[in-house]
C-alpha cells in the first residue's frame, strides 16, 4: 500500500492497530449478520453524528486503489458529504467519485443509491442509534437481552399498535428488518422505501455507529425481511409526481420549495441517478427544452406536475 | 433552484475562512497567547484537560484559544488528538498522600494531621466585579509572587512556547523528595471500621480503559470512575444536585477531605524493574463520605465516594464523588432508582463530546426522512380527514 494522505497522520488516519481492531469487529459481524459487535470506537476529528461510526469503518476497509463515493441524503453534494469526501481525499489522498457505478466502497447517510449495487461493491451505512428496540426498551442489557433469545414480541405489538390506532403502520424511516431470519435490526434511518434494496443485495452491507460503538454488516445476498403482518404487509411509498429533473417514476423524490407562497416541485434525492439519466439530455440536443424547462420553474416558481417534455 | 443543495464544497470553505476570521476579532486588539491562556485562564485550561482526558497545559490552550473559549469544543478538539497517540503504558497508581499540598480542607474534623490549608479559592470572596481588573492586570486584590517576571507585561505569542519552558524550569525548582506526608483523614474512620471496605485492589487485574473498550454494563467501578472523570462538569453537577435535594440519596453527604496539589507520576520501565519518576502533575482530589445505604445495617456504615480531576476542578471533583457514592450506595429494595442512581442513565449520558455531536447533529439535513413522514402524514390525513390535505399531491401507497 503507498503511503499517500496526510503528513503526520496514518493512511485513511485511524493508525493500523485500530484499524486491525476494526476489522475483527467487521469480520464478526459478518459472521453474525444483523448482531449488533461492540467495538472500541474512537474520537474521531469530526463530531459524534456527523457519521463517526461510518467513517471509522470506511477508514479500516479503504485501500490506495479504492475509488470513494460519499452521500448524504442521496446527494453527493450535501456539506456532510462534501465533508466526508474531502476528509478521506486528503488523509488517504485515494480517488473519489460521485458516480455510484464507479465507486468501490459508497459511504452513506440516510439513503441507498436507486442504481443497484453489484458484487465486490461494500455500502457502509453511518448509524445514529443501532439498537431497533431502543424507543420501546431503553436499557442495554434488556435489549441485549432480547436479541440473545430472539424475543421481538416488543416490536411486534408496536406495529400492531400503530395499526390500530392509525389503520397504517406509522414508521416512515428506520423501519425494523429481520436479518436471515434471526436479529432484529435497524437499517439506519433510510426510508422505508429503501428497504426493498436490502434484500439480498449483491454488495456487502455495514453498519457503523460511533458514538454508540456498534458495528454490524449484512453479508451479500442475505434475506433481509421488513416487517409486517399478513393482513398489513409491508408497503412502501410512491409519489404522483416524477422527478421534475429527469422524469423517473422509481426513484425517492425531494420536495423542493420554489416560491414564497408554497409551491413546490419533486426531484430525485438520488443526484447522481438523476443527473446520469439526464446526461445524454445535457450532451444533446435536447438541452434547450430542459434548459428552458428549469429557467421557467425558478421564473414561475409553478408547481411541475409533470416532467419535461422530451422526445424520445 | 436547487441552490440549497448544491454548492456544499464552496460554502464550508467560506465558513471556515469566516470562523477563522471572527475567531480573531477585531485586529486592533492584541492576539491571545497561549502562555496567556494557560496562565490567566487556569480553570478554563484544567476542565478542558479533565474532560478531554489529556495532561498538557499548552496543548489545553492551544484548543481553547482555536475553539473561542467554548470549552465543550476544546475538550473535542484536544480528545481528537488525543486518539491519535500512541499507548506507551500506564502509571503506577498515584500516592496523593505525598501530595505537594496547595489546597486542603475537611469538613469533617476541625483538625486534620496535617493541618488545613485554605489554599487559592474563590470560597471565602466577595463576589464583587473587581474594577481593577479591568486595567492592565494591576488588580488590587494580590499580586503575582512573582512580579518582577510577570507585572503587567505581556509576552508576544510568539515567545509563548519559551515561556512554557521557563515555567517547566521554575516548576523544577523547588520540588523535593522532602514533602510533607498528609495522610489520609479517612484513615482514621477507617480504622475504626467505620467505612465500608473497598473491594480488595488486585493490581494483577488490568485497569479498564473506556477509550478502547465500549462500556459494558453492569460497569465495575474502575470503568464507572472513568467515565466519571470525564464527563461533563455540568451534567455531574446537576445529577449531584438533584441527589442532595432527595432524587436519590436520602441522607446527608459530608466532605471528608478535598486536596489539590501536586503529585508524581512514575512508571515501571519493563527492562528496570523498578519505578521511576517522569513528572509530576496537578490533581483534585475528593473524598465525600455518606451512609452506606439505607437499611439498618449499611447504615452504621460509612461509604466512601471518590471524585478526582487534573487541574484544579473542585465542584467537579465533589460532583464526582456525589455520583460515584449514589451509584454505590446499597439501595433499598423495591425503590426504583432516582437518575443520579441509574448506572445506564448516567453513565451513557456523561460525556459532552458524545452528548454534544448527537444533539447538534440534528442540524445536517434530514430532507429524506422528513419527505418520508411528510408523505405518511399526508396519507394519513387523506385516509381520515373529511378534508384533504391542501394539495392533491398526495403519494399513492402501493403494496410492495
Amino acid at each position: 500500500m503507498t503511503e499517500t494522505g496526510m503528513e503526520g497522520y496514518n493512511f485513511a488516519y485511524l493508525d493500523e492497530q485500530t484499524k486491525r481492531m476494526i476489522r475483527r469487529a467487521i469480520l464478526k459481524a459478518v459472521a453474525i449478520p444483523g448482531h449488533q459487535v461492540p467495538f472500541g470506537s474512537r474520537e474521531m476529528p469530526l463530531p459524534y453524528g456527523w457519521g463517526t461510526g461510518g467513517i471509522q469503518l470506511t477508514a479500516s476497509i479503504l485501500g490506495a486503489d479504492d475509488v470513494l463515493k460519499v452521500i448524504d441524503q442521496g446527494a453527493d453534494d450535501t456539506s456532510n458529504a462534501v465533508s466526508i469526501r474531502g476528509f478521506f481525499a486528503r488523509t488517504a489522498g485515494i480517488k473519489t467519485t460521485t458516480k455510484t457505478r464507479q465507486a468501490t466502497i459508497i459511504q452513506t447517510r440516510h439513503r441507498i443509491p436507486e442504481t443497484p449495487l453489484r458484487e465486490g461493491q461494500i455500502i457502509v451505512y453511518q448509524v445514529p442509534i443501532p439498537e431497533p428496540l431502543r424507543f420501546l426498551e431503553p436499557s442495554e442489557p434488556q435489549t441485549r437481552r432480547a436479541h440473545a433469545l430472539a424475543e421481538y414480541g416488543l416490536m411486534y405489538v408496536k406495529l400492531y399498535e400503530d395499526i390500530s390506532r392509525n389503520g397504517h403502520i406509522a414508521t416512515a424511516f428506520d423501519y425494523p428488518v429481520m436479518v436471515h431470519r434471526r436479529y432484529l435490526m435497524s437499517p439506519s434511518p433510510i426510508p422505508k422505501f429503501d428497504n426493498p434494496k436490502m434484500d439480498r443485495m449483491p454488495a456487502l452491507q455495514l453498519f457503523g455507529a460511533g458514538r454508540e460503538k456498534r458495528i454490524y454488516a449484512v453479508p451479500p445476498y442475505t434475506r433481509v425481511k421488513s416487517l409486517g403482518f399478513e393482513d398489513f404487509p409491508f408497503q412502501v411509498e410512491r409519489w404522483r409526481e416524477c422527478c421534475a429533473i429527469c422524469g423517473s417514476r422509481e426513484s425517492f423524490l425531494d420536495e423542493v420549495i420554489v416560491d414564497d407562497r408554497g409551491a413546490r416541485i419533486f426531484v430525485c434525492s438520488d443526484t447522481d441517478y438523476c443527473s446520469e439519466r439526464c446526461e445524454p439530455i445535457h450532451s444533446g440536443s435536447q438541452a434547450a427544452p430542459l434548459r428552458e424547462h428549469l429557467a421557467a420553474i425558478e421564473r414561475e416558481g409553478q408547481a411541475c406536475k409533470r416532467p419535461v417534455q422530451f422526445s424520445k | 433552484m436547487y441552490v440549497a443543495v448544491k454548492g456544499g464544497e464552496r460554502a464550508i470553505a467560506n465558513a471556515h475562512r469566516l470562523l477563522a476570521e471572527v475567531r480573531r476579532g477585531d485586529l486592533r486588539v492584541a492576539e491571545l497567547g497561549l502562555a496567556q491562556i494557560a496562565e490567566q485562564l487556569g480553570l478554563a485550561v484544567d476542565r478542558v484537560m479533565t474532560e478531554g482526558s489529556l495532561y498538557d497545559r499548552e496543548l489545553a490552550a492551544l484548543a481553547i484559544k482555536q475553539a473561542q473559549g467554548d470549552l465543550v469544543e476544546a475538550i473535542f478538539l484536544l480528545r481528537a488528538y488525543r486518539t491519535t497517540l500512541p499507548r506507551l503504558g500506564f502509571s503506577e497508581p498515584l500516592d496523593s498522600e505525598r501530595m505537594l499540598v496547595k489546597r486542603r480542607i475537611s469538613a469533617i474534623f476541625k483538625d486534620i494531621p496535617g493541618g488545613q490549608v485554605l489554599g487559592p479559592t474563590y470560597d471565602f470572596t466577595h463576589r464583587l466585579l473587581d474594577f481593577s481588573l479591568k486595567g492592565n492586570g494591576r488588580s488590587t486584590a494580590g499580586r503575582p509572587a512573582d512580579a518582577a517576571a510577570l507585572a503587567g507585561e505581556v509576552p508576544p505569542p510568539d515567545a509563548s512556547a519559551d515561556l512554557f519552558g521557563a515555567l517547566r524550569d521554575q516548576e523544577e525548582i523547588g520540588t523535593d523528595s522532602a514533602a510533607p506526608i498528609a495522610a489520609s483523614v479517612l484513615e482514621m474512620l477507617r480504622r475504626e471500621g467505620l467505612l465500608e471496605a473497598e473491594p480488595d485492589d488486585n493490581s494483577n487485574q488490568p485497569v479498564a480503559d473506556l477509550t478502547r473498550q465500549p462500556l459494558q454494563l453492569p460497569a465495575d467501578r474502575d470503568m464507572r470512575l472513568q467515565n466519571l472523570a470525564r464527563a461533563d462538569e455540568g451534567f455531574l453537577h446537576a445529577l449531584a444536585y438533584s441527589a442532595l435535594r432527595g432524587f436519590g440519596y436520602g441522607s446527608h453527604p459530608f466532605v471528608g477531605e478535598i486536596r489539590v496539589g501536586e503529585v508524581t507520576v512514575e512508571v515501571v520501565p519493563e527492562e528496570l524493574g523498578f519505578p521511576i519518576e517522569i513528572g509530576r502533575i496537578s490533581i483534585t482530589e475528593c473524598f465525600m463520605v455518606s451512609r452506606s445505604g439505607e437499611s439498618a445495617e449499611a447504615s452504621n456504615q460509612f461509604t466512601l465516594g471518590y471524585g478526582l480531576t487534573f487541574g484544579h476542578c473542585e465542584r467537579k471533583a465533589m460532583a464526582m464523588s456525589l455520583v460515584d457514592t449514589c451509584l454505590k450506595r446499597v439501595k433499598q429494595e423495591g425503590r426504583a432508582p432516582a437518575p443520579a442512581e441509574d448506572e445506564e442513565f448516567v453513565l451513557y449520558h456523561s460525556d459532552n463530546v458524545e452528548a454534544s455531536g448527537f444533539v447538534q447533529h440534528l442540524k445536517l439535513p434530514h430532507y429524506v426522512d422528513f419527505q418520508a413522514e411528510l408523505v405518511r402524514m399526508r396519507a394519513g390525513r387523506e385516509g381520515t380527514d373529511k378534508n384533504p390535505a391542501p394539495s392533491a399531491d398526495g403519494p399513492v401507497t402501493a403494496p410492495q
